[in-house]
């Protein structure tokens, strides 16, 4: 996974649950055409994929900021008795 | 000096006392020293002195106040007391009013710790207002403390658990030791600089109050309060409670609760859209089985199932409908054509008839009005004609003379007063039934109504 997927991702997971807590309401609610009730579903499937996806558990690196020849490094980090 | 004014004594210690408590500097002091000559009277009020080695100080601790010593003072005790400066007019002797009191030693932090939770909160760096919310979704969280201790590895560990997408990106600093203010600051600002970090953990592991003393460092606090990221503090263990801990947007009890606020739990949101998927599927099935129940009511309908039958229902209704409106038409024509001979009829026989009759009854009561007017306008004229003639006969001379009067003629002209009368006149007085002729005697003239009495 590159740094930029994880960025675009994480920035929609919270509008994409949001937007699928309001599908799955709306669906509930009933009284809605049938053609509108579908293409809810649809997106609610989709919605939820993408939501699925971005919760599947990719471990995200750990780095530290130091400081070298007066220019700000990230260098990888490593947790003591992590692996 | 015989202009010297002369006081009492009472009168001088009220004006050094007057003196010592309009002296601002003076109302709010802290004053170190050790304490001896101490005294709780039973009145609840503490008298003691405070001493070092080259002076001392009278002070009272009213019990209103010493309530709340956290500390038992003893003779020898060093101890840091707050208070105002104030006479005691009566033995004339300046002392210390004391309202708080702190054993030296720890008490000296304890001191620099609440001097500097006040200057702070005077500014407002605690404020409520202040406090900004968490992401829910951080994507990075930044971390402020050793990169050796227990707690950079809790707070990963943690993260790693709840939600292993976020990215941790470490600001190794010293915590402890006179070191550790600037580069916890160092750190704070460095993450501040670095793109992309949603929320900061600031803290370390438990220690000594002495160990965890830089978080209670002045420019650590600023630091945290100029962070335009959110700051988690989380220093020490539960007990311990620092004023990074006042100023951080939220405090955490440990590094661990820390990690735990910073980021979700990626089980419980799987949870969420593991639940909303299976509600998502529900609701759709149940509209499409509504749906298709709906469908199946409307297929089994009589009108689905004999879509002919209802055409020619509709064909036969019209033909019913076109001879019944045909029967309708011709039976209003032949109505109104009935309608309108006899309206003819009457018409034709009003024109004659009606006319005629109308027309004789308006001559014959013409001409019993002309008949009536004509017999009214005799009877009126001869009435009138009768009049006159009664009239004539009343105004007839002959008929005047009948009752007694007679006309006097001169020379054949009628007289009417004496006045044309002489003596010696002759005159002919006439009568109803003949004449005299006679001669004037006397003329008597009367003032009215004159009258010549020469008749005979």
């Amino acid at each position: 996974m590159t740094q930029k997927k994880t960025d675009e991702q994480d920035l929609q997971f919270e509008e994409a649950m949001k937007r699928l807590e309001e599908v799955v309401q709306r669906l509930e609610e009933g009284e809605i055409p049938l053609e509108e009730a579908i293409q809810l579903y649809q997106e609610g499937v989709t919605l939820s994929r993408i939501c699925g996806q971005k919760l599947d558990a990719i471990e995200a690196k750990i780095t530290q900021l130091v400081e070298e020849d007066g220019q700000l490094k990230q260098k990888p980090f490593s947790v003591e008795g992590d692996h | 000096m015989a202009m010297q004014e002369i006081m009492s004594v009472s009168q001088l210690n009220r004006k050094i006392k007057q003196l010592l408590e309009r002296e601002e500097p003076l109302q709010d002091i802290w004053v170190r020293g050790e304490i001896s000559n101490f005294t709780h009277h039973t009145s609840g009020h503490m008298y003691f002195t405070l001493k070092d080695d080259q002076s001392r100080l009278k002070v009272v601790m009213f019990a209103s106040y010493n309530r709340f010593l956290r500390f038992l003072p003893k003779n020898g005790t060093k101890a840091i007391v707050r208070g105002s400066i104030s006479a005691f007019e009566r033995d004339g002797v300046y002392q210390l009013y004391a309202r708080e009191m702190q054993p030296d030693g720890l008490g000296s932090l304890y001191l620099a710790f609440e001097q500097l939770k006040e200057k702070l909160a005077a500014e407002g760096l605690f404020a409520p207002e202040r406090k900004r919310p968490l992401p829910r979704f951080p994507k990075r969280v930044g971390v402020v403390t050793s990169p050796t201790g227990a707690a950079v590895r809790d707070i990963c560990i943690t993260i790693r658990r709840r939600f292993p997408q976020v990215e941790i990106v470490l600001a190794p600093a010293l915590v402890q030791g006179s070191e550790a203010p600037p580069s916890i600051v160092k750190a704070i600002r460095m993450l501040n600089s670095h793109p992309g970090i949603d929320v900061l953990i600031v803290g370390r592991g438990g220690g000594s109050i002495e160990e965890l003393w830089a978080f209670n460092d002045e420019q650590v606090a600023r630091a945290i309060a100029a962070s335009s990221i959110p700051v988690i503090s989380a220093v020490g263990h539960e007990t311990d409670v620092t004023i990074a801990d006042f100023v951080a947007d939220v405090r955490a009890a440990t590094p661990t609760a820390a990690a735990e606020l910073a980021v979700p739990h990626c089980l419980e949101w799987q949870e969420r859209v593991r639940q909303l998927e299976g509600r998502l599927v529900r609701a759709v099935r149940q509209r499409l089985d509504s749906a298709r129940k709906r469908l199946e009511g409307l297929a089994n309908s009589y009108a689905m199932r004999q879509p002919g039958r209802r055409v020619e229902e509709a064909a036969q209704r019209l033909d019913g409908m076109q001879m019944r409106m045909r029967n309708a038409m011709r039976n209003l024509l032949q109505v109104r054509r009935e309608q309108y001979g006899r309206l003819g009829d009457r018409l034709e026989r009003y024109r004659l008839s009606e006319q005629a009759k109308l027309q004789r009854k308006r001559i014959d009561s013409l001409r019993q009005t002309l008949e009536e007017r004509m017999r009214l306008h005799l009877a009126r004229k001869q009435q009138a004609f009768a009049a006159r003639v009664a009239q004539l006969e009343a105004l007839s001379p002959l008929k005047v003379m009948q009752r007694g009067y007679s006309l006097v003629y001169k020379r054949a002209q009628l007289v009417k007063s004496v006045e044309a009368i002489e003596r010696e006149d002759l005159l002919v007085v006439r009568l109803s039934d003949g004449r005299i002729e006679a001669r004037v005697e006397d003329v008597v003239r009367e003032g009215k109504a004159s009258d010549a009495k020469e008749n005979g």
